[in-house]
């Protein structure tokens, strides 16, 4: 039977007996046949195999950047974590690794994120909320007590005084013994999601990109082994952009920073083999399985053509992924359980190299002990009892995959494209371009829902009255007083003289030049807080002023 | 004829999720209110300023970061103390069920926790404000 025969059949049996819809769509609105064959991979499959979809291992990496993948290593089980003081979180961490999870994840208040100290005004009530609050790298000792940072990678979420938070740690670890050219793991830094998805944003673009572009040159010099960027696409996929805007928006934002780099004079494979990724894994399974492997195969194909990379390490997009926090819901909230399970699964079939999963309770609040171990045990299921980790991109070859992932790849370029027209991610962020792209779709999203074209499982369609949910985790209210109390102390015990110098000397960096790590790790040796640092940054690049784009 | 109900959408504190801020600013625009959005970051001071600047009728404070308890009580204050107290104040992100008495009482309207539609929302823009 040839297709056309097949397809003229089928159409005939669904006038009789038609489909669910008039339209099948995959999460992010692209049409979905009902059938895949050959030939939707394009031109003959045994050609087109080495040139779009090669071996793992190798260029263009479609299939995963290792020869081995998982049966090599699993993927890193890093659970995000944090929320009141340093003791707490510290708690939170040993159990976690107690628990099985193989590496570290470190989630900051909002202060802290955005460069302030506990007792400032603008701080009221949210000291310790959605993550760790920390002041000075008295906070950063007991963040990591009686954890072996030679052992262990850490990777934290921190963006516009990401260099602070790199310096705190690094000195943390020099004061107990570990050589910084050993030390393992990642800091987010990537402040260009910040402007149009995520909002902790301190500086304009362009002092924000020195910090930044400080940062790789240090790290390649004082910590090779340190991943200098997490680029990322989660935040703007749950600010509600598409998968394709997703995959598009942050390998333009990844051109962005290995522009920046090359124009301060940094040679591309000095840097670009520790830059990573960070992407969200939605619900639908498939879709974000192609998205996982176009995205490999056009980063591979920016850096080779465009910036004419030669260390293959810096044609290899690694990432982690966080299971998206916005499919999450209160109503019926065990349902979550099942959601992070089939987005743990196309992450892993996506062959991503470090994951997080949300906790059931994530609509509601940040995690209990249980929730969170639930979610823990979801990847350590996956890993050991499916099966899935056994073969090297199980789903290659799958003709709705492959056709998807191909699709994928056109719609991410031409949004590339688009942007580069428009003069890089800077000017299109200036523009509100990118913006208004994504809450388009955020707001096509919502109004699916509320036409019930989506469905959320106990929101929309099989909803009921629930008893009282289970026990929430709550901060503890007394955080704020307890961090106001110990900055006194901090300022009280070190030499203000000696903070004052250094800061004057991030001051005078900052205004004619140099790179910024190297007095901010003296300012934190001296116990200078986030906030004083961040301040004399503020003084000198001034404050960005977000582009209100309705 | 009676004037549009003006809504201010703002976001107090230092939270920067706006995807349900904004969602709900183009919802209630659409249903034929004219809407105002603060942007990220303000201040209550800074929200009941923009409430008078903008003569509106209505305030939604949208947050996702947990400080709910101190910023929606203090944004009510300001509100009052800039003289505007026939204005309606509702609140929407991540608020837990617990929490929702003790808003009430500070003077919220509403409480729009995840999983609200949008037509919840306009209806109750819709039933509880009078242009002036």
């Amino acid at each position: 039977m040839k297709k056309s025969e097949w397809t003229e059949k089928a159409k005939k049996l669904t006038e009789k007996f038609p489909e669910r819809k008039k339209e099948f769509v995959t999460g992010s609105g692209e049409p979905v046949n009902s059938l895949y064959t050959p030939e939707d991979m394009g031109e003959v499959p045994s050609s087109r195999y080495e040139e779009k979809i090669g071996f793992p291992g190798e260029y263009p990496y479609t299939r995963g950047v290792q020869h081995s993948m998982y049966r090599g290593k699993m993927w890193t089980m890093r659970q995000y974590a944090g929320f009141g003081d340093a003791e707490e979180s510290n708690q939170r961490y040993r159990y976690l690794l107690n628990s099985g999870q193989t590496g570290l994840s470190v989630a900051f208040d909002l202060p802290t994120q955005i460069g302030y100290d506990s007792d400032d005004p603008k701080c009221k009530g949210e000291v310790g909320k959605v993550g760790v609050a920390i002041d000075s790298l008295k906070d950063m000792e007991i963040l990591f007590k009686d954890i072996p940072l030679d052992k262990v990678s850490t990777s934290m979420t921190i963006n516009a005084p990401a260099a602070v938070l790199l310096a705190m740690y690094i000195v943390n670890a020099e004061k107990h013994g570990v050589k910084r050219s050993d030390l393992t793991g990642t800091i987010q830094n990537d402040i260009l999601k910040e402007y149009v998805a995520r909002g902790t944003y301190i500086f304009p673009p362009t002092p924000s990109m020195k910090l930044i572009t400080d940062i790789f040159e240090f790290c390649s010099k004082e910590i090779p082994k340190w991943n200098t960027i997490s680029i990322s696409g989660y935040h703007i996929r749950e600010a509600g952009s598409t998968a394709a805007q997703e995959v598009g928006f942050t390998l333009a934002d990844g051109i962005a920073y290995v522009d920046a780099a090359i124009k301060t004079g940094l040679n591309v494979d000095d840097f670009a083999p520790r830059l990573s990724f960070f992407f969200n894994s939605h619900n639908d399974l498939l879709e974000e399985v192609a998205k996982f492997r176009a995205a490999r195969r056009l980063w591979a194909n920016i850096m080779k053509e465009r910036f004419k990379a030669k260390d293959v390490k810096s044609l290899m997009l690694r990432f982690h992924t966080q299971t998206g926090g916005s499919t999450l819901t209160a109503q019926q909230s065990d349902n979550n359980i099942v959601r992070v399970a089939v987005q743990t699964l196309a992450a892993v079939l996506g062959g991503t190299q470090s994951l997080h999963t949300n906790s059931r309770d994530e609509a509601m609040a940040l995690p209990t002990e249980q929730s969170v171990t639930i979610a823990l045990r979801t990847q350590q299921i996956i890993a050991d009892e499916s099966g899935v980790t056994n073969t090297a991109d199980p789903l290659a070859g799958s003709y709705f995959v492959e056709a998807l992932t191909d699709k994928m790849e056109a719609e991410a370029k031409a949004y590339i494209k688009k942007i580069d027209d428009m003069g890089g991610v800077v000017k299109a962020i200036e523009a509100g371009y990118i913006q208004k792209e994504i809450q388009n779709s955020a707001y096509a999203y919502q109004q699916g829902i509320e036409t019930k074209d989506r469905i959320v499982v106990g929101v929309n369609k099989y909803t009921m009255e629930e008893k009282k949910h289970g026990e929430l985790l709550k901060v503890n209210p007394e955080v704020e007083k307890k961090q106001v109390q110990r900055l006194k102390t901090v300022k009280t015990e070190r030499s203000q003289k000696d903070v004052e110098a250094k800061l004057q000397d991030i001051k005078k960096t900052a205004r004619d030049g140099g790179n910024l790590m190297y007095p901010i790790m003296d300012a934190v040796k001296a116990y200078a807080t986030i906030g004083e640092i961040c301040g004399v940054l503020r003084e000198v690049f001034g404050e960005y002023r977000e582009k209100v784009v309705i | 004829m009676s004037g549009k109900i003006r809504v201010l959408i703002a976001k107090p504190g230092l939270d920067g999720h706006d995807r349900g801020a904004k969602v709900v600013a183009r919802a209630l625009r659409d249903a034929g209110f004219e809407v105002i959005y603060t942007g990220l970051r303000r201040t209550p001071q800074e929200i009941a300023r923009m409430a008078v600047e903008e003569d509106v009728n209505v305030v939604g404070l949208s947050l996702l970061s947990g400080a709910h308890k101190e910023l929606f009580p203090a944004v009510i204050a300001e509100l009052k103390k800039a003289g505007l107290n026939d204005v309606i104040v509702f609140g929407g992100g991540v608020i837990p069920e617990e929490d929702i008495p003790f808003l009430k009482k500070s003077g919220l309207g509403a409480v729009f926790t995840p999983g609200t539609s949008l037509q919840t929302v306009i209806d109750f823009v819709k039933n509880n404000v009078k242009p002036r």
